[in-house]
């Protein structure tokens, strides 16, 4: 399957988006912050269709979108814990001009489905290069700041005491979890964006205690069901996001019984 | 020089004054206990000394200069602690994560801090708890790794927030007991704030006492009388020995330092 273009292209992208969307979800699941990740993505749904609507390329005004987001997520803070009416009807409205710019733009059916389930066969050259340059960026960011996150997210008081921004910390890493969001949406499209940045981390929280191992353990997860994936949907003709999301759901389950075994055993 | 020193300390928090013209001062070494009731000031009060509260007036001076965030000379055990109790880290590496967290960069601890974060953790008898997920974890050993993190960097000042709340009795003398030992031999001056006194009778070397804006230092004797109290309270209130325990009564009943017995 290597030797067409486009596989090959699906391939680094795809590899591209796990290397970034397992390290941030990492930082994501020990945050408890999941639920942002997925508010993000369909606030970007709006950014990926307006920009569409402009003849502009998705993957920009998608990540316009969920930058936005992410910062205005991040400055409300703590007023947004226990506003689930208000940020679930922000992004009701996020999804209903999402549909809105679908419909003023006319063959939308097409492009909708890619924005909304995936599409990494369809990525093109000049997306790669974007995806390479976002990936890169992206991950300079989270190392930068990966050591005051950790101690804002693990122990934010003494954190604070101990003279760590824990606003800036939330607000840097939220405006990573945005390009993080726009460059997996690129794959598994919008509404699937879960299964690769929260499945692998979430798994890989269950299988090691160690935060380097557990980091690197999402990250090989997200490659691993990212690259089988694109292969079996390849061999089966199947979309490649329902492989991956059906890889991430059984990684993860069956990280739950492996669990399940150790306590049962004492 | 005073460990910690407060001058005509006035603290107002939300528009509502917690601390008054607050003088006190406390020598290097010492283990203070801190008490008074909900809202009296006692996480206020660290929280002042820590810098993350500013006095509206007077002066507070720690090791002899103002406070701010980032002392390296405070280790700090916050009373509102994040539930940590779901994850499967390890006990050691959430003890690591205090270790220079305030830096920029990959959390990569490098052979001294990795014999910072080992001695921190065999100071507080933690070294079976290391390798162990936090989620397997009871509250008496949750609480000696938090303990470990905040004596991370080699503090000489150590503020505790309400660390025997929810511990049953017996970890509860474990606790004190750890704790004055590491104040021994480390000569560091402790603040510990709790709700019932009788705890920390045999640890403490002086006694805070909080309320209505006021504090009243001084050993145990000077402090936990009826006069001193009532005057602190601005009602009667009674100090009975009982078996070598002391229990404060209010005109109301048994005031707070018996309150939460019912609970232990």
């Amino acid at each position: 399957m290597l030797e067409y273009d486009f596989m090959r292209t699906a391939f680094i992208a795809g590899g591209l988006v796990a290397i970034i969307a397992g390290s941030v979800g990492f930082f994501l699941v020990l945050r408890n912050l999941t639920f942002a990740g997925h508010a993000l993505s369909h606030v970007g749904f709006a950014g990926a269709t307006g920009s569409v609507l402009m003849g502009t390329s998705p993957l920009w005004g998608l990540l316009a979108f969920t930058l936005a987001a992410a910062v205005a997520m991040g400055l409300l803070g703590d007023r947004l814990r226990g506003r689930d009416v208000a940020v679930g009807i922000v992004l009701s409205l996020a999804l209903g001009f999402g549909v809105l710019f679908l419909y003023l733009y006319s063959t939308h059916a097409t492009q909708a489905t890619a924005i909304l389930f995936g599409n990494v066969l369809g990525v093109d050259l000049e997306t790669l290069r974007d995806l390479c340059m976002l990936t890169g960026v992206s991950l300079g960011a989270l190392a930068f700041i990966s050591r005051p996150l950790l101690f804002a997210t693990l122990a934010p008081e003494l954190a604070e005491a101990k003279g760590v921004s824990l606003w800036l910390v939330s607000v840097l890493f939220l405006v990573v979890v945005a390009v993080a969001v726009a460059e997996a949406a690129q794959v598994v499209g919008v509404l699937l964006v879960f299964a690769l940045m929260v499945g692998p981390a979430a798994t890989s929280l269950r299988l090691t205690s160690h935060i380097g191992l557990a980091i690197g353990a999402a990250v090989l997860l997200a490659l691993a069901e990212t690259w089988l994936g694109i292969a079996l949907a390849y061999i089966t003709d199947w979309p490649t996001s329902f492989w991956i999301a059906l890889l991430s759901c059984t990684a993860y389950f069956l990280s739950l019984t492996r669990r399940a075994k150790l306590v049962a055993r004492g | 020089m005073f460990a910690i020193e407060l001058d005509r300390v006035t603290i107002a928090r939300a528009g509502h004054t917690v601390l008054a013209h607050v003088n006190v001062a406390i020598h290097a070494g010492e283990f203070i206990g801190v008490f008074g009731s909900n809202g009296a000031g006692k996480t206020t009060l660290l929280q002042a000394i820590l810098g993350l509260l500013r006095p509206s007036t007077g002066t507070i001076k720690v090791l002899g200069v103002a406070p701010a965030r980032g002392n390296p000379a405070a280790g700090y055990l916050p009373q509102q602690r994040v539930s940590v109790s779901d994850l499967r880290l390890s006990g050691w590496d959430f003890v690591a994560s205090a270790l220079h967290g305030e830096r920029w960069g990959l959390p990569l601890t490098g052979r001294a801090g990795r014999l910072d974060v080992n001695r921190a953790i065999a100071t507080v008898d933690a070294e079976t708890l290391a390798s162990r997920p936090l989620c397997e974890l009871s509250g008496g050993e949750l609480q000696r790794l938090l303990l470990a993190q905040a004596l991370i960097g080699k503090p000489t000042l150590l503020l505790l927030d309400e660390p025997l709340l929810s511990l049953d009795p017996r970890f509860q003398q474990a606790t004190v007991a750890l704790v004055k030992r590491i104040q021994q031999a480390e000569r560091i001056t402790v603040l510990f704030t709790a709700h019932e006194l009788n705890p920390l009778l045999d640890a403490m070397d002086r006694v805070l006492y909080l309320g209505q804006g006021r504090a009243a230092l001084g050993t145990v004797d000077e402090v936990m009388r009826s006069d001193v109290l009532s005057r602190l309270y601005g009602s009667t209130i009674d100090v009975l020995r009982v078996d070598g325990r002391l229990l404060v009564v209010s005109a109301q009943g048994l005031a707070e330092t018996d309150a939460h017995r019912h609970h232990a």
